[in-house]
């Protein structure tokens, strides 16, 4: 009876007892959450647009933020290395679309999904080439990121809420609603979802694959990049943060691989489901929940909405 | 029935030519040694038992394939081969065997997409949807329902097109290859696996686009009936290369055409 009044009714009634923890433990839970999305955002863009699973989209992040405080480091401005960087971002999708998607066009999805996976040990490779191994600090100051904390005195206590945070919030936001309005409004957008659905019929319409896949992963490259800086200012830069990414896999299978806002609300669930599991439930079993709760929400979900929360509902007639 | 007469399209304008196309892939010959051309205004039927080389025929004209020997004029301008894109751009449309739709949107999106490359609006303008923009998608949307209304399509234009029935896939294909609004329509067996009522259908509306549209169209299909009817000039490929060309007529009183692809007559 002891484990059950603690598992099921003792969190319930600190979260009662002390509402100003339990706002904390959301925010944090959607902060962390947001970076999720971002990620998962980065997954979703190039699914949507060549069907391709793209395993090296956490090593872009790295590869982005890394470049950038390289960049920094030899003695450019933090603005200069900045658009620098979104240059170097489009270079590398140029080249992916060269070396590796344009001679696989029209191979299955799967030899697609491998080649990826080649890109991720090849920017590791060549970034610690470059950059070196060791962690690195993100460059937040130079570019007027704010720091600091708002101390908000509500729910009988105090809720602190980093600078930081609040302006990755509303530049994540601003990010999203012009890729949603891109990818919904224009040709194209159009033609994005056309080449994912079949690439000969794209191509039969004029719509040029190469041109699509070079503008999706830079896309994805942009979003990397404020990923890397936003994950970079919360701990440091370096490959450690390839595994993280890895969360956004449950976050994909929560909103749905083809969906912006589904990875979006995907994003701050997990976030969100696994903070409070750290923080009320954790200590029951001595913590360390989260790094496999996101899983388990991902199972839970998979059982009742196979094809995520905004997923599309494929149809196959047979 | 036909648009053009027959001595129009005789001494018809050549719209697109193949001379001395060859393509093998490895060791398989598809094609050996075709020429044959396409006159302004005509539907061309290219037949063939199967395995002849028509499909590949047909990918190397638009792009899909490039033929290890050959020409192809296409509007007077010659090269050894085509890029599916240029195809696109200069004017060429086509629907494919199995139908290549993109499955996950509406037919109406289908078909706007097929007006990509006569969209002309910078990216900035179309996400505002504003000003010439704005204007520029709805002349298009109107182009799009012109073409829904003549395929008699308007009750599935939301629809999303992978839950359609195999007979409408179709009819939005060819819709969509409509609103490219190209000069040269090629099409795949328009008609393979269709009753003889939707087969009715199929063969008025490709009529119908090639005198109301002045569409020149190059189709592929197995239905001998078909093809008699429908076209003006017959091209007969056999094992990649062609045995046959001429009228309906002609082609049909072939020994060659008889022998390989018609049967032994009787």
């Amino acid at each position: 009876m002891d484990i059950l009044y603690k598992v099921l009714i003792d969190p319930f009634a600190q979260m009662v007892a002390a509402p100003d923890l339990l706002v904390q433990t959301l925010w944090e839970g959607l902060v962390g959450g947001m970076l999720y999305a971002l990620i998962a955002l980065g997954f979703v863009l190039i699914f949507k647009a060549s069907g391709v699973f793209n395993f090296a989209q956490g090593i872009m992040v790295v590869f982005a933020a890394l470049t950038l405080v390289g960049l920094h480091t030899a003695g450019l401005p933090a603005f200069a290395a900045l658009a620098l960087t979104i240059v170097v971002m489009f270079a590398l999708a140029w080249s992916i679309e060269r070396i590796v998607l344009r001679p696989l066009i029209n191979q299955p999805d799967i030899i697609l999904f491998m080649a990826t996976f080649g890109l991720t040990y090849f920017l590791i490779g060549f970034g610690e080439l470059i950059f070196g191994g060791d962690p690195k600090i993100m460059i937040t100051e130079e570019l007027y990121l704010p720091k600091g904390r708002i101390n908000i005195p509500a729910f009988g206590g105090i809720v602190s809420l980093q600078k930081l945070d609040i302006a990755a919030a509303i530049i994540a936001s601003a990010m999203v609603a012009c890729l949603s309005v891109f990818f919904s409004k224009t040709r194209i957008g159009r033609a994005l979802r056309a080449v994912a659905d079949s690439h000969k019929a794209a191509l039969s319409v004029g719509i040029s694959l190469e041109q699509i896949w070079v503008i999706v992963w830079f896309a994805a490259g942009l979003v990397a990049l404020v990923t890397g800086i936003m994950w970079g200012a919360r701990s440091d830069v370096s490959f450690a943060l390839d595994v993280i990414a890895l969360k956004a896999l449950p976050v994909l299978i929560l909103g749905g691989f083809t969906s912006i806002p589904g990875a979006i609300v995907g994003g701050l669930i997990v976030g969100v489901g696994e903070k409070i599991a750290e923080f009320y439930w954790g200590p029951l079993i001595g913590g360390g929940t989260d790094s496999w709760f996101a899983f388990v929400i991902a199972l839970v979900f998979l059982l009742f909405w196979p094809h995520g929360l905004f997923g599309e509902k494929i149809i196959e007639r047979i | 029935m036909r648009a053009p007469s027959q001595s129009d399209i005789a001494a018809g304008e050549v719209l697109l030519a193949v001379e001395n196309v060859s393509l093998s892939f490895g060791g398989v010959h598809a094609i050996r040694d075709v020429s044959f051309d396409i006159r302004k205004g005509e539907i061309r039927a290219i037949i063939g038992p199967n395995g002849a080389g028509k499909t590949s025929m047909l990918n190397v004209i638009n792009g899909f394939y490039t033929p290890q020997r050959g020409k192809i004029t296409f509007r007077g301008q010659t090269r050894s081969k085509m890029r599916p894109h240029d195809a696109a751009a200069g004017g060429i449309a086509r629907t494919f065997q199995n139908v290549a739709l993109f499955r996950g949107m509406s037919a109406l999106d289908n078909i706007m997409a097929g007006r990509t490359l006569r969209m002309k609006r910078g990216l900035f303008w179309q996400m505002l949807r504003f000003g010439p923009a704005m204007k520029e998608e709805v002349e298009h949307r109107l182009r799009a329902e012109e073409i829904i209304d003549f395929l008699h399509i308007e009750h599935i234009r939301k629809v999303q097109v992978g839950r359609l029935p195999y007979g409408l896939q179709k009819r939005v294909e060819l819709a969509r290859a409509l609103a490219m609004e190209p000069d040269l329509l090629l099409l795949d067996e328009p008609m393979a696996g269709m009753n003889l009522e939707e087969k009715e259908d199929m063969s008025r509306f490709i009529l119908d686009v090639n005198q109301h549209f002045g569409t020149t169209i190059a189709l592929i299909e197995h239905d001998m009936g078909v093809v008699m009817d429908l076209s003006d000039r017959v091209v007969v490929l056999d094992y990649g290369r062609k045995i046959a060309d001429g009228t309906p007529e002609d082609v049909k009183q072939d020994q060659a055409v008889i022998d390989a692809y018609l049967g032994v007559a009787h």
